[in-house]
């Protein structure tokens, strides 16, 4: 299994790569918010943890249609699902980490210098990334059933984000509630935090089994 | 070991494709299906390798004590695609597969013993995608050789393949069973071995499923 | 080949990356050693300027930011140049040119961000503003990354030249609204100081400094340019090796 994360990354990094694909997404999209809504930075820095967030929920779901498309192309995927049950959850466990390792954490280091673009402070840029380190795994994980459902259709990109997209509504919602709370002063930062961390361990061990579900009745 | 199949059908979308099919092997022997285009026989072979739920039937493995064994643990499977990576160097590509299927008794050849069977020696540190589709397909047959499992199934293994390469396939196939092995081979390319049983698919068994007469 | 025989100039026979790479090859030491020389002098005359009765020390950075900015423009100018040389003269050098430019001028772009952000925050009081003049600069390198990534994602080069030329040449609309950005809006980054037609209104114990650093900025770009050009070559002739090895070994086979 250590191979099939070590292969996923290689894949990742080489030319032609995703990894650096999302930063580069998520870079855009939260440059042009902006340009919407014009440059008042008071105005930025108060919407600037929901707006990273929605950046990174739609940038961790850009490259997730490819999660198991690119090995059903070369006839990978068949010699994947042929394992026991176990096995096969263990290996969309690990595609899905590998996943995350190549396209999720950069989302995360990345946080910190769009946060300046933002005018954010230090201590709410500090609660984005920590609650961004717990959320984009979780976004992961349950879009590696997406990814699972629409490993043999054409056009699968939009579809697996119009799937996933609900599923990921309440990661947002506590992901950004968190974040405020961290600035805000009345409101405490640890429960929604906490639920946060839950949903990601909720959803790190239901999108696996889910997922290989899926792939057993996909193959054709 | 012995493989053996009762009573098999299988299906693609509404319409079987085959019915009733049995077989039973052992070891150093192969089965060669044969058929028409849409015969069923890629079905057949993904239904072997429990890709493909069974309509009816089952397919067994048994060791020597008439225990089952897990196909998918025992059992090479070569679709038409080669399962390789092109953006990987060809070792990379063996390797990984080499440590993802290895086989409860280890065995199998080294990575550069495996590229070199297929006559392809010092292309490992290319990427697989340099490499010419006969070229490509020797090295996906080489991923049988890195781990060691005693069935292979394989489809139309010989596709992209030149003469020369057809004889090379042949050879290693024979090695395989002279090894103990077993194959089941949708291929029309005579592999000159006497313990060769056949099956041929016809497709006559196509027939609409009862009940499904209506949206014919 | 039919058309790049009919004149012999020097400017095709620098189109044989061969001679490419042996004139390069004699120019690169001299190029590195001016680039040396003059930002160290640069350097020099940067810290005997007089410091700035408003803005104290800081103005220093002056003297790193603003040449940034002008080599960020100046190397998407090169890239523009070169994929008109990809798309009209299908000059194989060319393209070359313009892909080993994209990560030079990306980085001149980060540093002219970088130090104006440092910059902006004794002076305005924030690290960053959406004003005009930092927006267009933070558009270009997007537009870096983004053909940075569009070489990255295609494997075989030759065939990104032509798209990724496209896009560069598209791209080049920013570059006058980047120049002109402080003309035409009214913006919190002060307006063109050096480069005017009613002449410089900057004091001559500024502008010299300036000069030099922005001759040694742009030696600093033509050694690396010249440097990662090679590299790319060699990179190049090194894939096509691999795939001449690959048939060679099918066919010995």
């Amino acid at each position: 299994m250590m191979a099939l994360l070590k292969r996923d990354l290689a894949i990742a990094t080489r030319s032609g790569g995703a990894a650096m694909l999302g930063v580069l997404f998520f870079l855009a999209v939260v440059a042009v918010i902006p340009f919407g809504i014009g440059p008042d930075l008071n105005l930025l820095s108060r919407i600037g943890p929901a707006i990273l967030w929605i950046g990174a929920l739609l940038a961790s779901l850009l490259g997730l249609d490819r999660l198991f498309q690119a090995d059903r192309e070369d006839g990978s995927l068949d010699m994947l699902s042929m394992q026991d049950w176990f096995g096969l959850v263990l290996t969309v466990f690990v595609k899905s980490c590998a996943h995350w390792l190549a396209t999720g954490l950069p989302l995360v280091l990345a946080a910190p210098l769009l946060g300046l673009l933002m005018n954010m402070s230090g201590l709410s840029t500090g609660a984005v990334m920590l609650t961004l380190l717990v959320g984009t795994p979780a976004i992961s994980f349950i879009g590696a059933v997406g990814a699972a459902v629409a490993v043999a259709l054409p056009r699968g990109g939009l579809l697996v984000s119009i799937l996933i997209l609900p599923l990921a509504i309440p990661i947002l919602i506590f992901g950004v509630s968190a974040s405020y709370a961290a600035v805000t002063d009345p409101d405490p930062f640890w429960p929604p935090f906490m639920i946060l961390s839950a949903i990601a361990l909720f959803f790190a061990a239901l999108g696996p089994v889910a997922a290989a579900a899926a792939l057993r009745g996909a193959s054709d | 070991m012995r493989a053996i199949a009762t009573q098999l059908s299988g299906r693609r979308g509404e319409s079987l494709v085959f019915h009733d099919i049995g077989f039973t092997l052992a070891r150093g022997e192969a089965l060669v299906i044969t058929g028409p285009n849409g015969a069923g026989k890629s079905t057949l072979l993904r239904v072997l390798a429990g890709l493909l739920a069974a309509e009816t039937g089952s397919f067994r493995l048994k060791d020597d004590d008439g225990a089952d064994l897990a196909v998918a643990d025992h059992t090479h499977y070569l679709g038409h695609r080669n399962a390789m990576k092109r953006e990987l160097r060809v070792s990379e590509n063996l390797a990984f597969w080499q440590s993802f299927q290895a086989g409860d008794n280890g065995g199998g050849l080294t990575v550069e013993a495996a590229i070199e069977a297929v006559e392809l020696k010092g292309v490992g540190h290319l990427p697989f995608g340099y490499l010419s589709a006969g070229q490509q397909r020797r090295i996906a047959l080489a991923r049988l050789l890195v781990s060691a499992r005693p069935l292979w199934l394989l489809d139309e293994p010989t596709a992209a393949l030149d003469k020369r390469s057809d004889q090379l396939f042949a050879d290693l196939v024979r090695g395989h069973l002279a090894g103990g092995g077993m194959a089941i081979a949708a291929t029309h390319q005579p592999l000159g071995l006497d313990n060769v049983q056949r099956l041929e698919l016809d497709g006559a068994h196509r027939s609409l499923e009862a009940g499904l007469e209506a949206f014919a | 080949m039919s058309d790049t025989t009919i004149s012999q100039g020097w400017f095709t026979s620098l189109a044989n990356p061969t001679r490419f790479l042996a004139l390069s090859g004699r120019i690169l030491p001299y190029l590195a050693a001016a680039a040396v020389l003059s930002l160290a002098i640069g350097l020099y005359m940067s810290f005997a300027a007089p410091e700035d009765y408003q803005q104290g020390v800081t103005v220093r950075i002056m003297f790193i930011h603003v040449p940034a900015a002008w080599l960020a423009m100046m190397c998407y100018s090169v890239m523009a140049i070169s994929s008109i040389g990809t798309l009209v003269w299908r000059h194989p050098l060319a393209d070359v040119s313009a892909k080993t430019a994209a990560p030079i001028g990306a980085a001149f772009t980060f540093l002219s961000l970088l130090t104006g952000s440092l910059w902006g925050r004794p002076m305005w009081g924030t690290w960053w503003v959406w004003d005009a003049r930092l927006t267009s600069v933070f558009v270009l390198f997007l537009m870096y990354l983004g053909l940075m990534a569009l070489h990255r994602a295609m494997d075989d080069p030759v065939r990104a030249a032509r798209p990724a030329a496209v896009l560069t040449l598209v791209g080049f609309i920013n570059i006058p609204i980047i120049k002109f950005s402080v003309d035409w809006w009214n913006t919190l980054h002060q307006p063109a100081s050096v480069i005017r037609l009613d002449g410089p209104t900057i004091h001559p114990s500024m502008l010299y400094p300036l000069l030099v650093m922005a001759i040694a900025y742009t030696l600093i770009f033509f050694t690396l340019h010249l440097m990662a050009m090679r590299n790319e070559i060699w990179r190049r002739r090194v894939q096509t090796m691999r795939r001449q090895a690959a048939q060679a070994i099918g066919r010995g086979a």
